[in-house]
């Protein structure tokens, strides 16, 4: 009889242990993250996930709030005193998590530290490559010096965080990850980190902001999209980002939950290539060379854009997460056009435009792109080749991970390529996708198909060039229409970006895709 | 002791003593069916997967007995391309067995070969050959795929490399360890002293000693070497995207597998085990008959 | 002995230096990582100033000369992503992947050899039969399959185990461990079995058809005529001869254990070593690949001794050879 009590006791115990799953108490946030965190360092490297976990602990002067409108941070106020200097007036009695005050001194440091970091790939150098000079005019008053006219600043710098002078003076980023460092002025304070795993916070008492709701916050990264579903549905975290299409409407279904989304600021479109006379990978519908570049013929552009159904994509494959694209910036964006419309759905008109302009039997193309980087990427090249074959232009596809895509781009190996893009300001991702490539002016970085025309590319740098809002949005929309006039890169659609969490949370959804553990309240 | 009568055991008697268990020769007909139709798929099915004119993203993701807008039926369900899943298994199953065998069969013939050199030699060949294969092994396969795959872009053949890269050095060290142990025996000393050649006795003696093991492995192989192929393209590395094998497949439905979408990776999960069991019921038969000492 | 031992750390020595140069190649031609990490905005003045200030400019054989000063020193490197030294990196999180292969070959061995016993034993009895069956499936689905069905009926149907994650670890001797606390070893379980199920099958199968092999061996024959106990047979004749073959595959895949961790990581979010090397292929992270195969292969060559030494100190057969 006893021999078989204890087993039995045994497996009661065993059992109830296995049930005794962790549960959040009431104050207690946990956050599903999609993206892999490399550093804590907020000055070593521009990714999304890196600036959403540093974004809990530290701050930037100007800030945007989830239209991706600019707001007062740090900085109370900013204007442009001419030309060439902006003075930013500091927000008072902003208390870093170590107790100390904020000022002027901690902002200059902040500004100039991502161009002392050595080492880094894709630092923050970029955000104040126009920047001359920063000092403290008194404890809460800043100045920043300019190279040349530069209107997008104020953009810019909400990019920079900033840290405490004194505790990341001389502070690498192993400084930042072992906690030492993390002295920021944010709504949280660093409590303990396991990289690759989680980042553990609490809240800073004495933020100057609405205090958030949730005393502890646990960041947990999981990029696997169907494990971070199912993280979310057993309960062991509270809110997912990013949610993976295929999971939405069961999500929706479940009355414990609730998925919420807004139009991010991510469009993906196509670069065609318009500078080769025989672009790789493209032939005639029986294989042979073609006598000239069909993508340097507008119509055939407009055809491309005519031949791809954007509803089909933005419903079937993206399963909603997508809105029809015909501007090089989201919905939200500055600079954004709302009369300029996506393509109808075509496929007859396509095949006549090609016909009238000399391609009455379409031809051959190969379309290039990455399958691990956007919402379902490798699906829409499959889609787009799908819909492109229809119309006559018979497409092979090319996925590859982004690592050898940008390595096949960089050797000019794809002539037409799937790229994605998030920008604050329509000047700014023109300067970037369609201005002429100029080295000197740092044009066209990303302008694959080397698209070139002055027109567009003057009213951009005017654009660019005024310190005045109004005026900057006026020539960006400008320049903006003119280029997706000329298709010069083919939009697709603008990313939907998405979040699930218990039904009795709320969250305001960002076009800037961050998750911010402070802006989700109980409802 | 038996090996002379193994090495030159006639096909007639191979043959029956397959025969013998009826389970295997259940399984021998199934695989024979698989390969049927895996060469036959073009006949058998109502859509060209992998002619993109042929799909209807308008078509994607209706469950199995739903009418296509091209007028068949999709009696397994479409995937998220609107590709009908039984074309896209029949025709998966194609890729998936040529690239299993193939590459199953080239590492493991570059690894007999240099397994029996490196045992029979010794030294300083059989060192060097060996530190070649600890290299190998230690070499992630993910990493020699993406490798390959940059350098060369997408493709059958480059997954083959890529799996015979990976595989051959594993054949190679088993090979070594058994024909180690098998040279030591003294039928060899008995070979050696009947002046018979090298090439004799390696192949003649001590292969057919070796080989039976090795068959163990092998057929594990065949089937590592298909979930391999998947494994890669889950990981985004494999074959192209618009020519999925089975393992393809099951990595682009395993995404919808939460959401309810079970048919776009279930069915071709189940047409890999099936295939799978089958080599490998196939394959342990085959060993019990070529083994000599089981015999 | 010693000798044998020297000789074999010279050879893996060069091994290092091969793989090292062949992963410098590699890693080149597929691209440059400044295109994948540069931030977006970024103009090509900036592009070109960061790719110079990491000596990714320079002609290849000038990068690995500078990279084997650097690993003479003793510095590989420093994580283009991270900022810290690669081997901190991998260092920190040997321990996680460690663990869960210990764990996974644990698993392995003591339901591996047993089964692969009764399997080998038993051939033709329902039993021997629902065995290999069984085995079968361990390898015939694939790895993020299996991992994603543990975790919807465990994790999200029965609500039993933890779908991902490392959980609370344990310092033991300074090294943060998982399996001393029992909410750590909850998290540890289903990737651990996961990793288990393909070696799982293998051993059944290798342990299996040794038995049947030895079983037949004259000496077994002639001491089960002698009325010898099976139990008796068993672990005097048959469980030295499937030793050694059990001993090669245990040593060779644990190895390929860490190496394939990768794919169980991923989809249990556990942050060990094979996760890291993946995401550090995908930003070509070329520090840390180096680092991390410099890592894995020194263990190789570390598990690769310990197997010759066990069959030395098994087999006086190949005694002999090792001494030659």
């Amino acid at each position: 009889m006893r021999k078989k009590l204890l087993p039995t006791f045994a497996f009661c115990l065993l059992a109830a242990a296995l049930h005794a799953a962790p549960a959040a108490s009431a104050a207690e946030l946990r956050i599903g993250l999609s993206g892999e965190v490399s550093s804590l360092d907020p000055h070593l490297l521009a990714s999304q996930p890196n600036l959403t976990v540093a974004r809990h602990v530290f701050e930037s002067l100007t800030d945007v709030d989830p239209q991706t409108k600019l707001i007062p941070g740090l900085a109370e106020s900013w204007r442009a005193l001419d030309a060439l200097t902006w003075e930013f007036r500091l927000r008072r009695g902003v208390k870093f998590h170590d107790g100390s005050e904020f000022t002027a001194e901690d902002a200059a440091f902040s500004l100039a530290r991502p161009l002392s970091i050595r080492g880094s790939p894709g630092g923050f150098a970029s955000y104040v490559r126009a920047v001359e000079s920063a000092s403290a005019v008194d404890s809460h008053t800043l100045r920043v010096k300019t190279k040349y006219p530069y209107g997008a600043l104020p953009e810019d710098i909400n990019s920079i965080l900033i840290v405490s002078k004194k505790a990341a003076q001389n502070a690498g980023p192993e400084d930042f990850d072992s906690g030492r460092a993390m002295v920021g002025t944010g709504p949280y304070k660093f409590l303990r980190y396991q990289r690759g795993d989680r980042l553990e916070l609490a809240r800073h008492d004495q933020w100057w902001g609405k205090a958030p709701a949730w005393d502890r916050v646990t960041l947990r990264v999981i990029p696997a999209d169907p494990s971070r579903t199912a993280a979310l549905l057993s309960g062991e975290l509270d809110v997912i980002e990013h949610v993976p299409s295929a999971d939405l409407k069961n999500i929706n279904k479940n009355n414990r939950l609730r998925t919420i989304q807004t139009t991010s600021w991510r469009t993906i479109l196509l670069h065609l290539d318009q500078y080769r006379a025989q672009p790789p990978g493209v032939s005639g519908p029986d294989g042979k060379t073609l006598a000239k570049n069909p993508f340097m013929d507008p119509r055939v552009r407009r055809a491309m854009s005519m031949a791809i159904h954007r509803e089909a994509i933005a419903s079937r494959v993206m399963e909603g997460l997508a809105v029809p694209a015909a501007n090089i910036v989201s919905p939200n964006v500055f600079g954004h056009n709302a009369a300029l419309k996506p393509a109808a759905y075509d496929p007859e008109g396509a095949k006549r435009l090609l016909a009238e302009a000399g391609y009455p039997q379409g031809f051959r193309i190969t379309l290039a792109g990455p399958n691990n980087r956007y919402i379902n990427d490798e699906q829409v090249l499959q889609t787009v080749a799908q819909l492109l074959t229809r119309a006559g232009i018979q497409t092979r596809v090319e996925a590859a991970p982004m690592s050898a895509f940008l390595g096949r781009v960089r050797k000019e190996e794809t002539a037409v390529s799937l790229l994605g893009w998030g920008s604050f300001a329509a000047d700014l991702a023109l300067r970037s996708l369609v201005a002429a490539p100029n080295p000197d002016k740092g044009y066209g970085a990303w302008n694959w198909g080397r698209y070139a025309n002055p027109k567009v590319d003057a009213l951009m740098e005017q654009a660019l060039g005024s310190t005045d809002r109004g005026r900057r949005e006026a020539l960006a929309r400008e320049a903006n229409t003119l280029a997706m006039n000329d298709f010069a890169v083919i939009p697709l659609h603008h990313q939907v970006v998405s979040w699930a969490m218990r039904a009795n949370l709320a969250y305001v959804p960002r076009t800037d895709e961050f998750t911010f553990a402070h802006h989700f309240t109980p409802r | 002791m038996n090996s002379c009568i193994a090495a030159s055991a006639p096909g007639r008697e191979f043959a029956a003593g397959f025969a013998r268990d009826r389970i295997a020769l259940a399984a021998l007909a199934v695989l024979a069916l698989l390969f049927a139709a895996a060469l036959a798929a073009p006949w058998l099915t109502p859509q060209d997967p992998y002619d993109l004119a042929q799909l209807d993203i308008l078509d994607a993701k209706l469950p199995p007995g739903s009418a296509a807008a091209a007028g068949h039926t999709y009696w397994l369900g479409s995937d998220d391309q609107g590709r009908d899943m039984w074309s896209a298994i029949l025709h998966g199953l194609r890729i998936s067995l040529g690239v299993g065998l193939l590459s199953t069969v080239i590492a493991l013939g570059i690894g007999l070969a240099v397994g029996l050199v490196s045992a029979r030699a010794g030294g300083w060949v059989d060192a060097l050959i060996m530190r070649v294969v600890d290299l190998q092994l230690s070499f992630p396969s993910i990493l020699v795929a993406l490798i390959l795959l940059a350098l060369t872009g997408q493709g059958v053949d480059r997954i083959i490399a890529a799996l015979v890269v990976v595989q051959w050095a594993y054949y190679a060290r088993t090979v070594r360890g058994a024909a180690l142990v098998e040279l030591r025996r003294e039928y060899i000393d008995a070979a050696v002293c009947a002046g018979y050649g090298e090439a004799r006795i390696l192949f003649r003696h001590v292969l057919p000693n070796v080989l039976p093991p090795l068959i163990v492995v092998a057929t594990v192989q065949v089937a590592h070497a298909i979930a391999l192929e998947a494994t890669l393209s889950f990981l985004g590395l494999g074959l192209p995207i618009t020519e999925p094998s089975l393992g393809l497949l099951i990595a682009n439905g395993y995404i919808y597998l939460l959401a309810g979408h079970y048919w776009i990776s279930v069915f071709p999960g189940i047409a890999l085990l099936l295939t799978i069991v089958a080599i490998n019921l196939v394959g342990d038969r085959l060993r019990d008959v070529l083994n000599p000492r089981l015999r | 002995m010693l000798s044998f031992t020297l000789r074999r750390l010279a050879q893996s020595a060069a091994t290092l230096l091969v793989m090292s140069l062949l992963v410098f190649a590699g890693v080149y031609a597929i691209g440059n990582p400044v295109d994948i990490l540069v931030n977006p905005q970024a103009d090509q003045a900036e592009i070109a100033r960061v790719t110079a200030q990491l000596g990714l400019d320079l002609p290849l054989w000038q990068q690995y000369w500078i990279f084997l000063r650097g690993a003479f020193g003793g510095d590989l490197g420093s994580s283009f992503v991270a900022g810290v030294p690669a081997i901190t990196l991998i260092l920190e999180r040997l321990p996680a992947t460690l663990e869960l292969a210990l764990l996974a070959m644990l698993i392995a061995v003591t339901l591996g050899v047993p089964l692969g016993l009764i399997a080998g034993l038993k051939p033709e009895s329902w039993i021997g039969r629902a065995i290999m069956a069984g085995s079968i499936l361990g390898f015939s689905l694939p790895t993020f399959w299996v991992g994603l069905m543990l975790i919807l009926v465990f994790s999200v149907q029965l609500g039993w185990l933890p779908t991902t994650g490392r959980g609370p670890t344990t310092d033991l001797f300074g090294i943060p461990v998982s399996f001393l606390g029992w909410e750590g070893l909850r998290h540890l379980i289903l990737p651990a079995t996961n990793l288990a199920l393909f070696k799982l099958a293998l051993l059944i199968r290798l342990v299996r058809a040794g038995t049947r092999e030895a079983m037949l061996q004259d000496y077994v024959r002639y001491a089960r005529a002698k009325g010898l106990a099976g139990r008796r047979v068993v672990r005097v004749h048959v469980l030295p001869n499937i030793l050694i073959p059990v001993i090669t595959v245990a040593g060779l895949e644990f190895g390929s254990l860490i190496a394939f961790a990768v794919v169980t990581e991923t989809v249990f979010a556990w942050p060990g070593m094979g996760k890291l090397l993946i995401d550090s292929i995908g930003l070509l992270d070329r520090p840390v690949i180096v680092a991390y195969l410099l890592v894995t292969v020194c263990l190789f060559i570390l598990i690769n001794l310990a197997v010759d030494l066990l069959y030395a100190a098994l087999d006086p057969r190949v005694r002999a050879e090792g001494a030659r």
